[in-house]
């Protein structure tokens, strides 16, 4: 069964290569190579689901060489859950794409393909240069995707997102020489292993290296000082563009989960819990800025942007806990933050299109002509993102906050979250109010085959359903991965386990 | 040589970063370059300075120096030259469709104090 975890890296690869060669095929038949290799993979990943939900560790060892020598795959609970939303939103996206975006520029297909498997190898690999080559794939399929469809706005957008994303990479590079400098290996659990071993004599240098790393990852999750090129970049890329990268943000979150709990963990003597006292001011300042951008933005997928950025932040002060119940929280919040992002960029274009030249802008314009299904999508998306019960934001936020509690510094994640939420339910309930109800003139009306346009996101309102009505299997399952998390010694058993009983080291 | 290779990063670093800061996007791009340079050659060194070691394995080698440092410099090197043919190209179309080679997008107006040349 081991050969599995490679699957979600090479299926999408190797249909985007036959994407490629067939870049003249009729565009029917691009969509439809598209649309199943994504079923494919969402195939795969609720097979992988299932296999790593055990509990037990997946390791792929490619080319047959073994840990720490070579490169290898890992399969934990949390890097499945990571490639079933990667695949799930993809599906979305792709959907909302096949409907006439793809058309406007050319490799659409490609580019959403080479993202997907940016994205999986990511979110799968253990090592940690080997994550550093994925990020470079997936950034540089979403420079081509972030640009797809031309246009002033987007250029420009586009050519601050590439530079910020390249001087991180710069960054990147510099914080594996640190880290290899110091401790002569890559492989994610040997570094552990070393990382714990380690003198005080290399606290400073491993710091400086793993901080190093934390403003890299913070550069792809838009952190505080970081996050600057986001909604720009997001309210001015094409709708399925913007609900795929909804999952980028979450690569950086993935990494930083899985960099500091295994990696440098704050336990470990040479790092004296330092991500976790850095992550959490910081964590919590993007979630009041950000906040601020959500109830100042004036068009819906602006406010969207901003409402991702705040969702980031609040997942990231949970995380700085790290503790078992607050990664576990925090996980959950993600999965429900990334689907109900990926949503809302889809509806608002949807709503954008049928206002006429009013388009997305918190303004009176024109009705919307099917006001009835895009109002209640929108009512249930709003209130989900708002974090009102019943949904499954209310329940994110709530295990957020529950998991907070031992902590001292709680009181300010209360206030931070609750003030936060507070703003969000204002702004998303203007807006609502704005959009449906301060109209002026008639609706247009139907075009032609528009009944097809509200199905992916009534798939992901529906994902929202489901993770509300199933919260309680899937909260074990996240329960399940942040016990994983905190307890990284079977992860390093499984992936140098062959080497240990070899007796080679 | 320590010394060199140290000043050489920091002065790569700085000057990337100094033309990073600049208004157009040519002197960006160059920055970035820079900056890349500079990764690049401190990825480099973390296999440490030494000289006249014995590549592949002898009889007569004492020592051998660490292999896996080129490796990765040179993956490194692969990614960035296509990051750098990626950007100039963007900035070549940002000029056309913007009509300003400035990052921003726009020209600034020249009541803005402290506006750049």
């Amino acid at each position: 069964m081991s050969h599995w975890i490679i699957l979600p890296i090479m299926v999408p690869a190797m249909f985007a290569v036959v994407l490629l060669l067939g870049a003249r095929l009729e565009l029917a038949t691009q969509r439809a190579i598209g649309v199943l290799s994504t079923l494919v993979l969402v195939g795969l990943s609720l097979a992988l689901l299932l296999q790593s939900q055990g509990g037990g560790f997946t390791v792929y060892e490619l080319g047959s060489w073994v840990a720490p020598f070579g490169i290898v795959l890992v399969l934990d609970r949390l890097s499945a859950l990571m490639v079933a939303l990667t695949a799930v939103v993809g599906l979305a996206a792709l959907l909302h794409a096949v409907q006439g975006w793809d058309t406007r520029g050319k490799n659409f297909h490609a580019l959403f393909q080479f993202q997907l498997m940016g994205l999986n190898g990511a979110f799968l690999t253990g090592d940690i240069f080997n994550l550093f080559v994925f990020f470079e794939i997936l950034l540089i399929a979403s420079y081509g995707l972030i640009l797809h469809g031309g246009g002033r706005q987007r250029v420009g957008a586009g050519l601050h997102y590439v530079v910020f994303n390249l001087v991180g990479s710069a960054f990147f590079v510099v914080g594996l020489g640190v880290i290899y400098g110091t401790l002569g290996t890559l492989n994610m659990a040997d570094l552990a292993v070393k990382v714990q071993a380690a003198g005080p004599e290399q606290a400073a240098i491993l710091r400086s290296g793993a901080l190093l790393l934390l403003v890299v990852f913070s550069v792809k999750a838009a952190l505080l000082p970081l996050y600057f090129w986001l909604p720009r970049a997001y309210s001015s890329a094409s709708a399925p563009v913007a609900a795929l990268f909804a999952i980028m943000t979450k690569v950086g979150v993935y990494a930083i989960i899985r960099v500091y709990t295994l990696v440098f963990s704050g336990d470990a003597p040479v790092m004296g819990g330092v991500p976790g006292r850095v992550l959490f001011p910081v964590a919590l300042v993007t979630l009041v800025l950000a906040t601020i951008g959500v109830v100042a933005a004036r068009s819906l997928r602006n406010m969207v942007a901003y409402l991702l950025i705040a969702s980031v932040g609040t997942m990231l002060a949970a995380i700085s806990y790290f503790s078992q119940e607050a990664l576990a929280a925090s996980l959950f919040y993600m999965v429900h933050s990334t689907v109900i992002m990926a949503t809302l960029f889809l509806l608002a274009e949807l709503i954008a299109l049928e206002r006429g030249a009013g388009g997305d802008a918190l303004e009176p314009a024109r009705p919307v002509a099917r006001p009835a299904l895009l109002g209640s999508l929108f009512f249930v998306s709003a209130a989900a993102v708002a974090g009102m019960p019943p949904f499954s934001g209310f329940l994110g936020k709530a295990l957020v906050l529950q998991s907070s509690l031992p902590e001292a510094n709680a009181v300010w994640l209360f206030a931070a979250v609750l003030g936060g939420g507070l703003m969000g339910l204002v702004a998303v309930g203007r807006a609502g109010s704005v959009l449906f109800w301060k109209t002026q003139g008639d609706a247009v009306a139907h075009l032609p085959g528009e009944a097809a346009s509200v199905v992916p996101v009534c798939l992901l309102v529906g994902v929202i359903l489901g993770l509300s009505i199933l919260a309680g299997p899937i909260s074990a399952y996240t329960a399940g991965a942040a016990e994983q998390l905190m307890n990284p010694g079977p992860y390093i058993e499984a992936v140098l386990g062959s080497q240990m009983r070899g007796g080679t080291l | 040589m320590e010394f060199l290779v140290a000043s050489s990063i920091g002065v790569l670093v700085a000057s990337g970063v100094y033309l990073l800061l600049r208004p157009r996007t040519y002197s960006v791009i160059l920055g970035l370059a820079l900056m890349g340079y500079a990764a690049n050659f401190f990825l480099f060194a973390s296999g440490r300075l030494r000289v006249g070691l014995s590549p592949i394995i002898s009889t007569s080698a004492e020592a051998y120096p660490d292999p896996l440092p080129q490796a990765l410099v040179l993956t490194a090197i692969v990614i960035g030259f296509a990051m750098s043919a990626f950007i100039v190209v963007l900035a070549l179309r940002a000029h056309s469709d913007l009509g300003t080679d400035h990052v921003d997008g726009t020209e600034p107006s020249p009541t803005v104090a402290g506006g750049d040349r």
